[in-house]
């Protein structure tokens, strides 16, 4: 019965199945994937989450500004259940970031946005940018004094722009100040056209990995390798299919994340104003500004970034330069580092120690943007020094760090100073 | 009946100009798209100028109206209050504005009592530190916060104070002097907030 019913199916539609067997069943990926390979799936379940829980939400939420901060408290309070969707959003808004940052950093361990895989890169790159004006907009909705007056910063930036900035501000909030246009026309980007460009995107990526095959830890690529395994005499001896084997241990990791996740959701929604911001909990007000406005962890590095770069010639828009450059320089990394070794594990020292300074740069522009340093410097420092003076120094080191990672390795590889190890013919943990 | 030659420079010349007048049509198309995030009429209405009869504002008076959602102070300022500005000076951040705040005002306000008229205050009614609201502390007498109170602003969410022009005192959280939006006489005792006189920038 249900074979005659597969047959049936198969006739009509002869497609099918091979597709299923090109990315399931007969994609082969090297079989030495380690911890570091469960965050593109746990991405793709955090996605899939963001866009059920934010249907449900779509149905009580009332996108006006009159509305909008009611129908938040609505969602919270008297819808059956209501707090737990909405807190699943918001806990898999942040873990979405957690998810993608570690991603992104698995590819800088193992070079995997070199050559031939610059495209998924790329592609990758595009959804991080996407999930970067999605996470924003959808912060704004709530329309607390946070939402409200992260809009108008976030916006601003555009008004730096000389010449066509005010204009292009006025454009993009629809008034002069944020208001219920703003708010609309971010409801309709973040629940329908952004979710679109996501989807597509995330369809790309994953084909443009089928089509060129995972990279591993040790950056060695196994369709070179011999050929052979048990499922099939021509494909790679160093693979094992994607499904049954690496769909069980990634619901390994889904059942861990889903564990840390449940906690979050249960215990600490709000991750002590991480995750959730107590100014959020104010309805949107004009006419007055938080006593301290910062963006979303996620976004404080970069934000950072524009806080340490002075107003020059009269104008603010460097600040903002360099952050979009910050950004910018990521999607040029197949091009920027152009060493034949992929993995970390056979590099030179000089990239371990980029890498490495890279790292702290990051975490360090993190605590700038948080406001986190305001009391940890005189903490350290002793409480008579000038907070501003030390945010500024520190922070510039900081920044120049981050953007001196991407000149060091260019020089480090364009100009073969790099010093590799012998890269193994074969994955390590061959039998 | 087929051709036995495909004359390939008209095939070019054909596909280039259909391109061509497609790519005009898709982006006079966007056009529509693209004005309609602009600010509609009614923002604009909100945003219009605001006109404001001054005949019932008293001498040491204030008055607020909303322009373009902000709250805009109207002050007719006594002469007492005027003779004390230039006694603040030497306690002032930028007592000329041509400092940190010389982008605060338009230039046809950029005097010592940052007005058109020296009587009539017409001021953006938000603190520079972080955008409260300060209260019209107008009485020239001893306040808990300056014993030697010549009148002025005072703001009751980080206690940054301004003298009687909107020009911030020294030692205070806020950076500049509070803003003076574009504005006119259209008569004597008629006020526009949101045009400037003619003739100016």
């Amino acid at each position: 019965m249900a074979n005659a019913f597969i047959r049936w199916f198969d006739e009509r539609v002869p497609g099918l199945a091979p597709v299923y067997r090109k990315h399931m069943t007969e994609y082969y990926a090297p079989k030495n994937f380690n911890l570091w390979y469960y965050f593109g799936s746990l991405a793709l379940l955090v996605l899939v989450n963001q866009i059920l829980t934010g249907i449900f939400l779509t149905m009580n939420y009332d996108p006006s500004a009159t509305g909008a901060f009611d129908s938040v408290q609505y969602i919270m309070r008297d819808v059956e259940w209501g707090w737990l969707i909405r807190y699943m959003h918001t806990t898999g808004a942040s873990l979405f970031f957690v998810v993608v940052f570690l991603h992104m950093f698995r590819g800088l361990l193992y070079g995997s946005y070199k050559k031939p895989r610059e495209l998924v890169w790329v592609l990758g790159m595009l959804i991080f940018l996407a999930l970067m004006a999605e996470a924003f907009m959808g912060y704004v909705l709530p329309w607390g004094n946070m939402s409200f007056w992260g809009a108008k910063v976030i916006t601003s930036l555009f008004g730096t722009v000389p010449v066509i900035g005010k204009g292009l501000e006025q454009w993009i909030v629809g008034d002069y100040l944020p208001a219920d246009a703003t708010l609309n026309r971010f409801f309709a980007l973040h629940v329908i056209a952004l979710p679109l460009v996501l989807l597509l995107l995330v369809v790309l990526h994953l084909a443009a990995l089928h089509e060129v095959g995972s990279n591993n830890p040790d950056g060695v690529d196994v369709k070179h390798g011999p050929k052979g395994n048990r499922w099939d005499p021509l494909k790679p001896a160093d693979a094992i299919p994607f499904h049954p084997y690496y769909t069980v241990k990634d619901l390994v990791g889904v059942g861990v994340f889903l564990i840390v996740a449940a906690f979050i959701i249960f215990f600490a929604p709000t991750f002590g104003g991480w995750f959730l911001e107590h100014d959020n909990s104010i309805r949107a007000n004009n006419l007055v500004t938080p006593a301290q406005i910062k963006p979303v962890w996620y976004f404080t590095a970069f934000y950072a970034i524009v806080r340490m770069v002075p107003s020059f010639a009269g104008t603010a828009v460097w600040g903002v330069i360099a952050m979009f450059g910050s950004i910018a320089l990521l999607f040029a990394l197949p091009w920027i580092d152009v060493g034949k070794v992929k993995s970390i594990r056979y590099r030179g020292t000089g990239y371990k120690v980029a890498l490495t300074v890279f790292v702290i740069s990051f975490f360090s522009l993190m605590l700038i943007g948080m406001d986190l340093t305001d009391t940890l410097f005189p903490k350290i420092f002793g409480s008579d020094i000038d907070i501003t003076t030390w945010d500024n120094v520190f922070g510039r080191i900081m920044t120049v760090a981050y953007f001196g990672f991407f000149v060091f390795l260019w020089l480090y590889t364009h100009l073969g100073w790099e010093k590799t190890k012998p890269v193994p013919e074969r994955v390590t943990t061959h039998d | 009946m087929a051709n036995e030659v495909v004359d390939q420079g008209r095939r070019r010349f054909l596909t280039v100009t259909t391109a061509v007048v497609g790519g005009v049509g898709v982006v006079t198309a966007a056009v529509p798209f693209i004005k309609s995030w602009e600010p509609s009429a009614r923002a604009k209405a909100a945003g219009a100028p605001v006109t404001q009869s001054l005949k019932k504002i008293e001498s040491g008076q204030q008055l607020i109206v909303a322009w373009r959602s902000l709250p805009i102070f109207i002050v007719n300022r006594t002469s007492a209050q005027l003779a004390a500005l230039p006694k603040q000076d030497p306690r002032l951040v930028d007592p000329t504005s041509t400092g940190t705040s010389a982008g605060q005002q338009p230039k046809y306000a950029q005097n010592e009592t940052r007005s058109i008229k020296p009587e009539w205050l017409v001021m953006i009614g938000i603190c520079t530190h972080l955008g409260c609201v300060p209260n019209y502390v107008g009485q020239m007498k001893p306040e808990p916060f300056d014993p030697n109170w010549q009148g002025g602003y005072y703001c009751p969410c980080h206690h940054s104070r301004y003298d009687m022009a909107g020009r911030v005192y020294k030692g205070v959280p806020a950076p500049k002097n509070m803003q003076i939006p574009p504005y006119h006489f259209v008569d004597e005792t008629t006020v526009q907030i949101g045009v400037d006189p003619k003739g100016a920038a």
